[in-house]
């Protein structure tokens, strides 16, 4: 009996998930202390993914920090844009046109369905749902080819500028978009029916890495992994910007906090985004797209072509870039993620003095050892999916 | 008077002597105070019925190295948010090249503790009493602080292993 005791190992056991695993989507690093199946300590290693996004923006023009904005959250770079472009327009004092308010709203909430698309379809895919994944990649390829259409890129679009947009929307948006939707709404369906009532992916999912209300707030989470707590914080509601706060849409809240409450956060607010871009296209006024500031927002080419002022200041636009007056400006945004905020400070020079993103998924990484401490190991991919880090926008 | 320095008042009345400056830029409600104060401040700031800043939703620094009018070469920024009551707060806090430290913020709001660490990490900042101070985006044996504005964009760095 003694020799069997002793040549049982009972000590923890550590384990090293990722960087590059399988399961952890996104390059980041577990240190999983295990005692059997069970978790004793969680270790987060981040930072795979850094490429100095401040340090870029520092160096170039404000305008040429967009490209950089794109690869925060490559999932709805979009909504980085918009956001990016929003603050700047905040520092210079300036607003952009209304057609250009409501664009920027359609391609938003377009951007934010394609990522919850991917967050839960590769959600379903690692618990094992291979036929929901397919189904949601392809309403994603749907919603990325209309993206397509409109900035003439799928992953990084590079769409919005400061005071405007690249181009108006594309001839036929609105029959595309219906045929669009028509097809998404049935992959909806489909895939809502697998897993929604789903015992395996119920089991794998329902009361597993939940958290109360307060201890998320403490965590500086923010998204549908706050509404999921019952919480009902979005910013699109509780600071409207563009023209949320002229449309009609719903915050879904969930009540546990868990993973399948984040599921259902997300899919509902699939609908809702759906709900506000048909509002937006029936609403949608005619007009410019880009403000009439030709030291802000370049002339058309038309005009640059033929006019001399405003190819002088296409010049000083190039080579100087926008000068906004020196001053510090917050603006927070609602991503898909959760709260997006840009901190710019500009010393009046057209270059950024400090060009900092508060990435949503930064604060929600962080919690994952108090998710998954006391869970099983297995249960840390359901958790860590419905987190729903992304590499690009949490190691910036 | 408008309505958004409502939370100014309060604030200057109960702290007049640690704050240095405040100001409403395009809306942004903002104090700059004492980094011997910041724990006082912040608790204030979480605790007040009428403040009641739930969520610190940023922490960063910005390096005003050879810019003229500024107090301290750093200055921890700090962003809060409040759900009740559905307003901002940006707190500054001047941090002199001499004595980069200041005290850490974790005991108030346990999110704090990653954003502190990229402070470190990228500007060198110090948080007095945090648990586990040490690099997060870059490796252990990285020199220097990158975002600091003396470190060069070009430069480069090629140890990727462990030391030895």
């Amino acid at each position: 009996m003694a020799d069997l005791t002793e040549s049982l190992h009972s000590e923890h056991m550590v384990l090293n998930m990722g960087p590059s695993h399988p399961a952890t989507h996104g390059t980041v690093e577990f240190k999983v202390t295990l005692d059997g199946e069970t978790i004793v300590d969680l270790e987060v290693e981040i930072g795979y993914l850094h490429r100095g996004f401040e340090k870029s923006c520092e160096k170039g023009t404000w305008e040429q920090a967009f490209p950089y904005t794109d690869r925060l959250n490559y999932c709805s770079a979009i909504i980085n844009n918009v956001a990016y472009a929003m603050a700047v327009e905040k520092l210079l004092g300036v607003e952009s046109t209304e057609r250009c308010q409501y664009i920027r709203v359609i391609t938003s909430e377009l951007s934010r369905m394609a990522d919850h698309y991917t967050n839960i379809g590769a959600g379903a895919l690692e618990l094992g749902g291979y036929s929901a994944f397919l189904y949601f990649v392809e309403a994603r390829e749907l919603v990325w080819d209309l993206l397509e259409k409109v900035c003439g890129a799928r992953l990084t679009s590079n769409y919005v500028r400061i005071g405007g947009l690249k181009n108006d929307l594309p001839p036929n948006f609105e029959q595309d978009l219906q045929e669009v939707f028509k097809e998404c709404r049935k992959l909806y369906h489909d895939v809502d029916t697998l897993l929604r009532k789903n015992r395996i992916f119920l089991d794998r999912m329902r009361d597993i890495g939940g958290i109360s209300t307060e201890e998320a707030i403490a965590y500086g989470f923010t998204g549908p992994c706050l509404r999921a707590c019952g919480m009902e914080y979005d910013v699109r509601k509780a600071q409207p910007y563009l023209v949320y706060d002229r449309l009609d849409f719903e915050i879904p809240t969930g009540t546990t906090g868990d993973n399948f409450d984040r599921y259902l956060v997300r899919m509902e607010e699939i609908n809702q985004s759906m709900r506000l871009v048909e509002q937006c296209l029936k609403e949608m006024p005619e007009g410019p797209v880009n403000i009439d500031d030709p030291l802000i927002r370049q002339a058309s080419k038309d005009k640059v072509y033929s006019k001399m002022e405003e190819l002088i200041d296409l010049f000083i636009l190039v080579s100087e870039g926008v000068k906004p007056p020196k001053g510090e400006v917050y603006l927070p945004t609602e991503g898909a993620n959760g709260e997006l905020g840009f901190y710019l400070v500009s010393d009046g020079t057209g270059k950024p003095l400090k060009c900092r993103v508060r990435p949503p998924c930064f604060a929600l990484t962080q919690a994952m050892p108090r998710l998954c401490k006391g869970s099983l190991l297995a249960d840390i991919i359901p958790t860590f999916d419905q987190i729903n880090l992304i590499g690009g926008e949490c190691d910036r | 008077m408008p309505e958004e320095s409502k939370n100014l008042g309060t604030l200057k009345d109960r702290f007049g002597d640690v704050i240095f400056d405040t100001h409403s830029y395009r809306g942004d409600d903002t104090i700059i105070i004492d980094k011997q104060h910041i724990l006082e401040v912040c608790r204030f700031l979480r605790d007040e019925a009428d403040l009641s800043f739930d969520f610190m939703m940023d922490l960063t620094v910005v390096d005003y190295l050879n810019q003229e009018d500024a107090r301290e070469r750093f200055e921890v920024v700090y962003h809060f948010y409040s759900s009740e009551r559905n307003h901002r707060l940006r707190v500054k806090a001047p941090i002199p090249e001499s004595d980069c430290t200041i005290d850490s913020i974790i005991p108030l709001w346990i999110g704090a503790n990653w954003f502190e660490r990229e402070a470190y990490d990228m500007y060198g900042i110090r948080f007095n009493d945090h648990p586990n101070l040490k690099r997060i985006l870059l490796y252990e044996e990285f020199e220097g602080y990158p975002l600091r504005k003396d470190y060069s964009i070009t430069k480069r760095q090629p140890l990727i292993g462990p030391k030895n």
